[in-house]
């Protein structure tokens, strides 16, 4: 039917290099089959490698995997620079976070095999169960990354952040005109709800959504819908029950944008302190080891 | 009778002042003109506290009066004293309403009824012109404003806005945007959309309503103001609110009509008062942004009225000043002074073999460039400024194929060649003398086609892309040549090597330009007729009726062809074609497409092969018939959201996947951190469809509507197809108003923030990303520099290695920048199942 303009796209899009994939399938999951070679041959190593006197950290070949392991993690660590370090050069965070995922995951295979399965109550211990609860939680974090940001975005429904405190706002003011005709007991309750921090509640509060001591809902309970009042239903009860009713509507928005975003991000609490104690851990590990060699 | 002036000079802008403190500071009687009660309207409107720039740096100012960048104030101020002290003789309030006479003798006479008489008139009115009065009746003792410096400033009042353009609804939404004002504001529109104002504007207008923060009226004008109540005529007949204040801001009228009237001899015609043709100051075309007419000397094609200044086609103040010393200077018969930007043209031109002097070359340029043929001298002076002059040695190379480079070249002296084959270069098309070439710059930022070698010695000039599209805008002859070259090569191009230019002239003389609306159906499908088309500007869409279903196929960027299959292969149309924006085509009629097959049969056979490639998505398509379903209403929907949302003009554009995107803000912050610490993209503002967000992001639009009025073109494409602004930016805030997609902001560049280094280990300094407000002021106030507001967006990441920062920084893959034509395929289809 048509013709594009001849050369035109080609140079674009290598400028671009920004294929519409996720970072798990990147470039047909590259760093899945590294990851997987990586751990195979790990495998294959432990088993066929005679190792004398036992498979343990000691062994040339646990020395081998040992020193791929504290590259493997020093590495991953690393991460949190390249986010923020917004440098020049032909590399994308996405390729990073891709590696970092599967080299991860491998490290499961890697590090155990280092121990040769001896486990105890030490230092070296430590090091391997730390870097287990960071591979859990990158874990955790690689589920929220694919589940909710689909649930994120709809409940969004193209408001910003900015945009929803405003509406609240919005509402608050007419709650406060609206409520002026009301009795003392009902105009009390809707006070208590303008005045209550709405996202206060803590951390259990955010992550849950559950926020049981709600005024807004508790307005809402005290301004029942009352049918032998049905007949005026243009009164002011019945405008501040329907602000109230919006409001309860805008919070819950507001409430749930919030989860989401801390569910994404909470995991990083653990991640990220672990990390940093496991690198301290492998300090303790290596040194120990070189110490009483 | 009035005193006779040697000199009346209207406008007391910075060309209207320096030209009367000349005046004075030579003796000669003047007077200059205000409608104002202060001088330089213009500038007294800037906001408060404006840096007023002194660009472009390398012009020496001359001028009696002072200027240098600083603040409005300070200018302001400056102005005023040294008017004072050269004893300009100053009529305020005095709005110039007709001037008639001639050389010699003018009479001009104000609004009011006063006259002044002067042998010589010179008009520096500026481009800014009058704001449209409202035309209904006004009673005693109401107050009508046509502008509002502070809506802080009126508290407890009903106030009544007209017009809804983006300065009506700014306006409204100042004046009630803080409920302690306690204004009770409405905002009044004579239709019911609001066509005029900027969608993101009209959302939050509509968002303030429904909050109940101010009052809509649609579909109502006003009928009558009274002290303390307006009449209005509404759908549902007359209403009567209260009123204290009307806000008129029903848009301004150019000065053009008022200028063209000068001296004009008037004739009825068609029930109207019309110029009589010949008469009047002429312009160089009926174009928006043309200029009048003049001479070296800046006068008009009125003898003895001159025009000067931004009127004259030069924004910057300093450019005004100059000239405003330069016309008294002729004025007063100095015939030898050489225009201030003589020196940089003598340095741009000194490149060139000859050792020729300025004005020898302006001659040459005019006389042997097709497109300059007639464009004034001080036109042609304007458009070197913005031109690069080049001498090429026989068998240099000009640019490669696929060179960066959206510039236009005309050929002054000399010949080139054009490598017709990138396989063999010894096959070359000839251009000459006079010709341009490069022209296809014109359109985007697109690679160059082929490779152009100067075949003899060379002279040509470079015309960047703006000052090649306002020649085009101004000067109809220019448009003409371009137009008609540039349809001889695309249809050389559509053809391969196999033709030569005289092969295509009968097709050539037959094309006809067309413009046509959004959403306009150009080829509907299943009809028999036969014209090609070419996509000169804008885009098309391509759509197929599928189980009763509207398809989208396809998506034509500007320098597309399409409708030449029905012509090769004599079948029906296999699709529809409609333009997705407003669009510019050329339609060659099908016949002397068909004539030219007929006399060419091996072009024919190839025209034949070469189609199978485009038959490839038809047969996708029909193959996949039956098992459409709800992926292609999904994605025909999916295409209709992006055009509407300007991907119809885009060349690339950053699209969010939310079902990748974790919310993390990590392109923001790398988007700050690659440039000056600002951010050019609100990822969460903008629209979404099923999960594809466009963010608030520039789109780096095929016909950049930012660019439209820019004093010091500081808006320009850059090698890569980015639409960027150099550091020349005068913060005026044109640009912000005129996107339609609200993508650029005013800021002043923060200083730098310590390293991130620094930041990790002991915590100093905001962190990655944009600084908050208060941090970067505070680091602005402690640094004690001033820094300007100018304008901000997004350059694609231009000179980063690695390209654009914001998607690379994304850690999930969410964000992407696509062309649109790529994006917007059915092909993409087999991915997507
Ligand atoms: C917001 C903004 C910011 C800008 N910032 C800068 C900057 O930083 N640096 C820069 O170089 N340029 C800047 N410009 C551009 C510059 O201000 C103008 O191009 C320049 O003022 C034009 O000068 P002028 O003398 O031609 O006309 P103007 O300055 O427009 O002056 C025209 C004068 O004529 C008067 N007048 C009009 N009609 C009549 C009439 N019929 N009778 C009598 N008097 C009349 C007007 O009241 C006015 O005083 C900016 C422009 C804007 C809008
Ligand atoms: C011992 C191994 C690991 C170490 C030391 C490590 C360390 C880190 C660090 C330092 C960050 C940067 C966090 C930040 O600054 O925001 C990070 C991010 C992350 N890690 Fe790990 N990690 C490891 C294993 C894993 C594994 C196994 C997974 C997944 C299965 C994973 C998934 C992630 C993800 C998804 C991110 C977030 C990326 C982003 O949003 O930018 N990590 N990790
Ligand atoms: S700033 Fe606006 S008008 Fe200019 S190119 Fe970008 S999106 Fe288009
Ligand atoms: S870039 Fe924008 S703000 Fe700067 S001068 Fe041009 S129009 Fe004005
Ligand atoms: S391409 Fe570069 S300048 Fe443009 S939004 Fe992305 S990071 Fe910012």
């Amino acid at each position: 039917m048509a013709s594009l303009p001849e050369n035109d796209t080609d140079f674009h899009a290598a400028r671009r290099a920004s294929d519409h994939e996720s970072f798990l399938v990147h470039r047909r999951m590259r760093w899945a089959k590294v990851a997987g070679a990586l751990c195979l041959s790990a495998f294959l190593g432990y088993f066929l490698i005679d190792q004398q006197p036992r498979p343990n950290g000691g062994s040339w070949y646990g020395y081998t995997l040992g020193t791929i392991g504290l590259g493997l993690i020093v590495w991953l660590s690393l991460l949190g620079v390249r986010k923020r370090n917004m440098s020049e050069g032909r590399w994308s965070l996405k390729a990073w976070t891709s590696a970092h995922v599967y080299l991860g995951l491998s490290l499961i295979v890697i590090g155990t095999l280092h121990t040769g399965f001896q486990l105890g109550w030490n230092v070296h211990t430590l090091a391997w169960a730390l870097m287990m609860l960071v591979i859990v939680s990158g874990l955790y974090g690689v589920a929220v990354y694919v589940l909710l940001p689909g649930q994120l975005s709809a409940n969004r429904k193209e408001t910003t952040r900015a945009q929803m405190i405003a509406a609240l706002a919005a509402i608050d003011r007419q709650l406060k005109h609206a409520a002026q005709p009301l009795g003392r007991e009902q105009s009390d309750l809707v006070i208590a709800a303008l005045e209550q921090d709405v996202f206060g509640g803590g951390a259990w509060a955010r992550l849950t959504g559950r926020y049981p001591n709600c005024a807004t809902r508790r307005a809402l309970c005290g301004l029942p819908d009352d049918f032998r009042t049905m007949a005026d239903n243009t009164g002011p009860e019945e405008r501040v029950r329907v602000l109230l009713r919006r409001r309860d509507a805008q919070l819950g928005q507001i409430r749930r944008h919030l989860r989401l975003k801390a569910l994404l991000e909470v995991w990083l609490f653990v991640h990220i302190p672990a990390t940093i104690a496991l690198l301290a851990a492998l300090f303790a590990h290596v040194t120990s080891v070189f110490y009483y060699w | 009778m009035p005193e006779a002036f040697q000199v009346a000079i209207i406008g007391s802008g910075p060309a209207g002042l320096s030209a009367a403190a000349r005046a004075a500071a030579l003796g000669m009687s003047h007077v200059l003109i205000e409608k104002a009660d202060h001088l330089s309207d213009t500038i007294f409107k800037y906001q408060k506290g404006k840096h007023v720039m002194a660009t472009p740096s390398s012009l020496v100012l001359r001028s009696d009066i002072d200027f240098d960048a600083g603040k409005r104030e300070f200018v302001l101020d400056t102005w005023n004293e040294q008017t004072d002290g050269h004893k300009v003789n100053v009529a305020y309030n005095a709005e110039i309403a007709s001037i008639t006479g001639e050389k010699g003798d003018f009479l001009l006479k104000t609004k009011s009824g006063t006259e002044f008489r002067a042998a010589s008139v010179v008009v520096a009115i500026g481009t800014q012109g009058n704001p449209n009065l409202v035309r209904c009746p006004v009673g005693e003792g109401a107050v009508v404003q046509y502008q509002l410096d502070d809506p802080g400033e009126y508290i407890d009042e009903h106030i009544v806005v007209i017009g809804a353009g983006d300065a009506g609804i700014e306006n409204a939404m100042g004046l009630a945007s803080d409920p302690q004002q306690r204004n009770t504001v409405t905002i009044v529109n004579r239709s019911a959309d609001f066509a005029t104002a900027k969608a993101a504007n009209v959302a939050a207008l509509r968002a303030m309503e429904a909050e109940g923060r101010l009052i809509v009226r649609i579909e109502t004008t006003a009928s009558a103001i009274d002290k303390g109540e307006i009449t209005l005529d509404t759908r549902d007949g007359e209403v009567k609110i209260p009123c204290d204040r009307v806000i008129a801001r029903m848009g301004s009228a150019p000065p053009r009509a008022f200028v063209e009237g000068i001296c004009a001899k008037f004739e009825e015609k068609d029930g109207k008062k019309a110029i009589v043709a010949g008469t009047g100051v002429q312009f160089t075309s009926p174009d928006r942004v043309a200029y009048p007419k003049l001479s070296p000397t800046f006068e008009s094609t009125v003898p003895g009225v001159h025009v000067i200044g931004a009127l004259a086609g030069y924004p910057l103040i300093k450019h005004c000043m100059n000239q405003g010393y330069d016309v008294i200077e002729f004025l007063n018969g100095n015939r030898d002074l050489k225009p201030a930007d003589e020196p940089i043209l003598a340095a741009k031109f000194a490149r060139l073999p000859g050792n020729r002097s300025v004005d020898d070359w302006l001659a040459i340029f005019g006389q042997n460039i097709l497109i300059f043929q007639d464009v004034s001298p001080l036109q042609l002076r304007e458009l070197m400024l913005d031109s690069q002059v080049h001498a090429f040695a026989a068998g240099e190379v000009i640019f490669a194929r696929n060179d960066t480079g959206s510039s236009m070249f005309a050929i002054a002296q000399g010949s080139v060649g054009v490598e017709v084959n990138p396989d063999d270069p010894s096959i070359t098309v000839p251009i000459g003398q006079g010709s341009i070439f490069g022209e296809v710059g014109l359109i985007s930022g697109r690679r160059r086609g082929a490779t152009i070698r100067a075949a003899e010695p060379v002279v040509a000039i470079e015309l960047s892309r703006t000052a090649a599209l306002k020649l085009l805008a101004t000067s109809p002859g220019a448009s003409r040549a371009v137009t008609r070259i540039s349809i001889e090569r695309q249809l050389l191009q559509m053809f391969g090597s196999g033709l030569t230019s005289q092969d295509v002239a009968p097709l050539v003389d037959s094309a006809e330009v067309m413009q046509v609306r959004a959403g306009e159906v150009v080829i509907a499908e299943g009809g028999d007729d036969k014209d090609v088309f070419i996509v000169r500007r804008g885009s098309m869409i391509v759509e197929k009726q599928i189980g009763g279903r509207q398809v989208f196929l396809s998506y034509l960027p500007a320098g597309s062809y399409f409708g030449e299959m029905a012509v090769i292969d004599g079948a029906p149309r296999s699709a529809s074609v409609k333009a997705a924006i407003k669009s510019e085509i050329i339609r060659l009629p099908g016949d002397g497409f068909m004539a030219l097959l007929a006399s060419n049969p091996k072009l024919r056979e190839r025209a034949l092969s070469d189609m199978a490639s485009r038959r490839e998505v038809n047969a996708f398509v029909e193959s996949r018939k039956n098992s459409f379903g709800s992926a292609v209403d999904m994605y025909s929907e999916t295409a209709q959201f992006l055009v509407d949302n300007g991907i119809g003009e885009a060349t690339d554009v950053l699209l969010i996947d939310e079902k990748l995107c974790v919310g993390c803000d990590n392109c923001e912050k790398a988007c700050a951190d690659s440039h000056d610490g600002l951010s050019r993209l609100d990822r969460e503002a903008g629209r979404t469809w099923a999960h594809l967000h466009v963010p608030t992001s520039c789109r780096h639009c095929e016909h950049p509507h930012c660019m439209a009025d820019c004093p010091p073109d500081a808006i320009r494409r850059g090698p890569d197809g980015e639409v960027f602004i150099d550091e020349t930016c005068i913060g005026c805030g044109n640009c912000q108003r005129n996107c339609p997609y609200g993508v650029i902001r005013m800021d002043a560049r923060p200083p730098a923030k310590p390293s991130l280094i620094q930041w990790l280990l002991f915590g100093r300094g905001p962190g990655p990303g944009e600084a908050p407000y208060a941090w970067r002021k505070k680091a602005a106030e402690a640094e004690g520099v001033e820094r300007p507001k100018v304008a901000i967006k997004c350059d694609m990441c231009a000179g980063i290695e690695g390209g654009p920062a914001c998607v690379r920084a994304c850690p999930t893959g969410a964000a992407i920048r696509v062309a649109p034509e790529k994006f917007l395929s059915i092909a993409r289809l087999e991915s997507v199942e």
